[in-house]
């Protein structure tokens, strides 16, 4: 059983035309994993995820293919993925922490959450309490307004109520990068500890911070101005990328132990395209090394040149060959 | 790239196709058309009499006329001018002073907001009307300037509060920070920084304060409160239940002027609920 | 040059003011000449607090700033004026630094408004074009526009500039590359680097301490508004003293190696000691019938090195 993608194209509406935000993903993300997705802001991660859940206007699905474990996700009809949302495939939005009503106590807003599902909260009830002390949260913060919660606990809390009917697919958004580093790693623990206990199958993981991913995430997918670029083992992209942007990305990422005065690091010089007009070819060649004719015309494709390993880029594939 | 000139141009496209914006705009400036040609088409005196009494509306008299023959049209025309004076001048300084106000309070917060705080809910629970009965005692003559100046002494609360929070969230933005490192000082921050990013608020602001002192003045006027010594919509609507029209089913007299407040403070509001749809983003539709 | 001596900040919350919050509590520290130093520290640690009022941006409530011997809260007008000159700040977010109604070149305008008025306008655009070719921009292509059509890197580029023109001595960096990508972060920090080489002091926030490391020689750790453990960062971060420094480096992710599996977990709270140790409830160490219950006081463990912790001893020991 796996998330199946193929060549999803999920563009935003806008004045002055579309904005091809998501152009062509096709990747697949297998029981038991847990993907994560990095790169730069705006580069589609987010519309990714959100297509994947709720598509709604200015996005506009344009072509492609979901399957979620044998089952076609008719990701275009807001009506009809309301069969899916929560109960197959569910979602810890970015600012999951503010998206609690002040003026209802906690328990009372996952019931009427459940109720919305059609699903009964007395059943659910034990089921809820076992997952709270999964997540070391007390019985108590349901008879709780979400303001006497810290962000840390109010993060675990919408982890459990997002995961509460098993879901096959979880998708966890950019939700560790407004907490403290020691809430961090709890969270980011947690979302490991879900997947060993199969409570969901697999997880998407969207940061823009690499390093959280190398710690907890199976593979790692590198996206850049709506295309993919590398998908990875995570030891791979880390120690032994392959595509000229994440070898670029990881080496412009400090580390401790990396001093200015001892090794300098530097960035990726240039921006990426916009994505109202791209241009033709590769992405990336604009700000790539190694970027010869062939990029300038023809859009590499995303293939897998190792087993589990996908990359889009013309010079690897020449030295592949 | 984009150019500085789309966005201005994108908020025309937006009010342009915004329904609710062009027909409020179409009524407001309708009624303010006539407000000002009206008087060319009109030869007679408000108060003369001037014709025939109880007249249905007629070729002669496009309104009819009053009880005792005054020509209702010249009453309109001139009630609409009034009624646009008291919008401008009570709704422009209902603004001034909440603008002042709200700025002022949300920009220095501490104690300076409190007492202006303090101000602010006092002049909201002082009663209108009853203030209104003891000046009118005092003056015994009274003129749509003086009703406008006090309709704009009484409606600036609301203003000042929906100001003063905006000023309030742009203050904590980094660029007056920035500002404030710059060394420019605390008033020409409040002009020159935060005051162009209200300036779409205070349209509406100022939209509201025009329409509602325009129905504040009929309420006033047609409870006897009103000028003295000139004719308003308000007026004309107390003087017609004064005089009967009602009984006598003199409906030319009371139905124009009630029938125009209504239409001007009603699109008022929707061109308020439109500006409001084209400013802000989240409520644009595609 | 710059001197803060027993530095805090006290907020009035709930009704009438009755309740006391304690954003700053007594921090000393020194900045001297070229120096960079990091003040690192999670929300709410009060670091943000300590940047504003060096600014002067929130006043203080009891201590003194000095820079080089003046106190800067008796600075008024002209005075005032004149500490800006020296010292500017640089803010976490790049988008609302900028007045989004202006061009973003404005802030260049403002500055010869307000400090240099008697400069030519040409010669004036002369030093802006240097200006910003000193901080790798280049001027065509980022003059004349709105702050929205340019990217966060080159909107923070924009406000080193802009302190460039003025020749500041003291640089207050809070959290400024943590809203870039990951690509164009490390070029504004090394540009932050490159200031010190002119003599520039750098007050470096953030809450990322790879970045602390990277860029500083100096390093302080805060939490809660007191400062735990300030030293050398090779000291800081090869040595830490503070059992909550401990948790913290611990807690990074870092890329070369893993989170360790088991690494003690937070005791469970106790109850809040208002004038004991500020990392108390969370302490692994603490132990109310000793020292913890009073505030302990920053001592030098080595040199250079110093740490407020009443164990720090015993904490080391074991590990």
């Amino acid at each position: 059983m796996s998330l199946k993608v193929k060549n999803l194209k999920v563009y935003y509406q806008t004045l002055r035309g579309d904005v091809k935000a998501l152009d062509g993903a096709t990747f697949t993300i297998e029981d038991g994993e847990i993907m994560g997705l990095a790169g730069e802001s705006g580069c589609g991660k987010s519309t990714l995820s959100n297509s994947l859940i709720l598509l709604k206007p200015p996005m506009r699905f344009v072509e492609g293919r979901v399957e979620l474990d044998n089952e076609e996700l008719p990701i275009w009809d807001m009506e009809k993925m309301n069969h899916f949302r929560f109960k197959k495939i569910s979602t810890i939005p970015q600012y999951a922490m503010n998206a609690m009503n002040p003026i209802r106590k906690i328990g009372k807003m996952v019931s009427e959450i459940l109720k919305s599902k059609k699903v009964d909260y007395k059943s659910t009830l034990p089921e809820l309490k076992r997952r709270l002390d999964l997540v070391e949260l007390s019985h108590d913060v349901l008879n709780m307004y979400p303001i006497e919660l810290s962000g840390g606990m109010k993060q675990r809390m919408v982890m459990v109520l997002s995961t509460l009917m098993n879901p096959s697919l979880l998708m966890a958004d950019e939700i560790t990068s407004a907490l403290d580093v020691s809430t961090q790693k709890a969270v980011a623990k947690m979302l490991v500890e879900f997947r060993n206990r199969e409570l969901v199958k697999k997880l998407m993981v969207i940061t823009h911070d690499i390093s959280i991913l190398y710690q907890i995430a199976d593979s790692i997918m590198i996206m850049y101005a709506g295309k993919l670029a590398e998908k990875a083992p995570t030891s791979v992209i880390i120690n032994s990328p392959r595509h000229p942007y994440t070898k670029l990305l990881i080496s412009s990422l400090p580390d401790i132990g990396v001093k200015y005065s001892q090794r300098k690091l530097t960035g990726i010089p240039g921006k990426p395209p916009l994505l109202l007009d791209p241009p033709t070819g590769c992405r990336f060649r604009e700000r790539c090394p190694v970027a010869f004719q062939k990029c300038l015309n023809e859009e590499p494709p995303f293939m897998e040149i190792k087993k589990g390993h996908f990359i889009a880029c013309w010079k690897e594939f020449e030295k592949n060959a | 790239m984009t150019k500085p000139k789309k966005r201005i141009n994108e908020i025309l496209y937006f009010a342009l196709k915004n329904k609710r914006l062009r027909v409020g705009l179409i009524v407001v400036l309708f009624f303010l058309i006539l407000a000002f040609v009206g008087p060319l088409l009109t030869h007679y005196q408000w108060d003369a009499y001037v014709g025939p009494a109880y007249h249905p509306p007629s070729y002669e008299y496009w309104f009819g006329t009053t009880t005792f023959g005054q020509d209702v049209f010249t009453q309109f025309i001139l009630g609409l001018k009034a009624s646009f004076l008291v919008g401008i001048i009570g709704g422009g300084i209902g603004t001034l002073i909440g603008v002042l106000v709200g700025f002022t309070a949300g920009y220095h917060g501490g104690m300076i907001d409190e007492f202006l705080n303090m101000l602010t809910n006092i002049v909201i629970v002082i009663p209108t009307l009853a203030i209104l009965l003891i000046i009118s005692v005092y003056l015994k003559v009274r003129g749509v300037l003086i009703e406008s100046i006090f309709i704009g002494f009484t409606a600036w609360p609301w203003a000042a509060r929906a100001i003063r929070a905006q000023t309030f969230s742009l203050r904590s933005r980094d660029f007056v920070d920035l500002a404030r490192i710059s060394g420019i000082k605390p008033l020409k921050i409040m002009f020159t920084e935060i005051a162009p990013n209200m300036m779409s608020y205070l349209l509406m602001t100022f939209i509201l304060q025009f329409g509602g002192a325009i129905l504040i003045a009929a309420t006033l006027d047609f409870i006897g409160l009103g000028p003295t010594n000139a004719i308003s919509l308000g007026l004309m609507m107390n003087l017609a239940v004064l005089w009967g029209a009602l009984p006598l089913g003199m409906w030319w007299w009371f139905v124009p002027p009630g029938a125009a407040i209504a239409a001007i403070v009603g699109a008022l509001y929707l061109t308020n609920v439109g500006l409001d749809e084209v400013f802000n983003p989240k409520l644009r539709k595609l | 040059m710059l001197e803060l001596d027993k530095i805090s900040k006290v907020y009035k919350t709930g009704t009438f003011g009755g309740k006391k919050l304690l954003a700053v509590n007594k921090v000393s520290f020194e900045v001297k000449d070229g120096e960079v130093i990091s003040l690192i520290g999670e929300s709410g640690s009060g670091k943000s607090t300590i940047g504003k009022m060096i600014l002067g941006l929130i006043s203080i409530t009891s201590g003194t700033i000095r820079l080089n011997g003046v106190d800067i809260a008796t600075l008024k007008g002209g005075a005032l004026k004149n500490y800006y000159r020296n010292v500017q700040g640089i803010f976490q977010d790049p988008f609302s630094s900028y007045n989004p109604v202006f061009k973003a070149d404005r802030i260049f305008r403002i500055i010869r408004e307000e400090f240099f008025p008697e400069i030519k306008i040409d010669e004036w655009n002369k030093k802006i074009d240097s200006s910003l070719r000193a901080v790798g921009l280049n001027p065509n292509e980022v003059l004349n526009k709105f702050p929205h059509q340019l990217s966060g890197g080159q909107l923070q580029r924009f406000l080193i500039a802009r302190a460039l023109l003025l020749d500041v001595q003291f640089l207050v960096a809070d959290e400024i590359i943590s809203m870039l990508d990951a690509s164009t972060r490390i070029d504004v920090l090394n540009l932050l680097a490159e200031l010190k080489s002119r003599g520039l002091s750098i007050l470096f926030i953030t809450h990322d301490l790879s970045l602390g490391y990277y860029i500083s020689e100096r390093a302080m750790i805060l939490y809660r508004g007191g400062v735990v453990e300030m030293g050398s960062t090779e000291q800081v971060y090869y040595h830490p003293l503070h059992p909550y420094t401990k948790m913290l480096i611990a807690s990074v992710p870092r890329l070369d190696k893993k989170w360790e599996e088991v690494e003690g977990k937070l005791k469970a709270k106790h109850s809040e000691l208002s004038t004991g140790c500020v990392y108390y409830e969370r302490c692994l160490f603490a132990d109310k019938d000793k020292d913890c219950a009073k505030r302990p006081p920053l001592i030098e463990a080595e040199s250079g090195h110093f740490v407020a912790c009443s164990h720090y001893m015993e904490v080391n020991k074991g590990v």
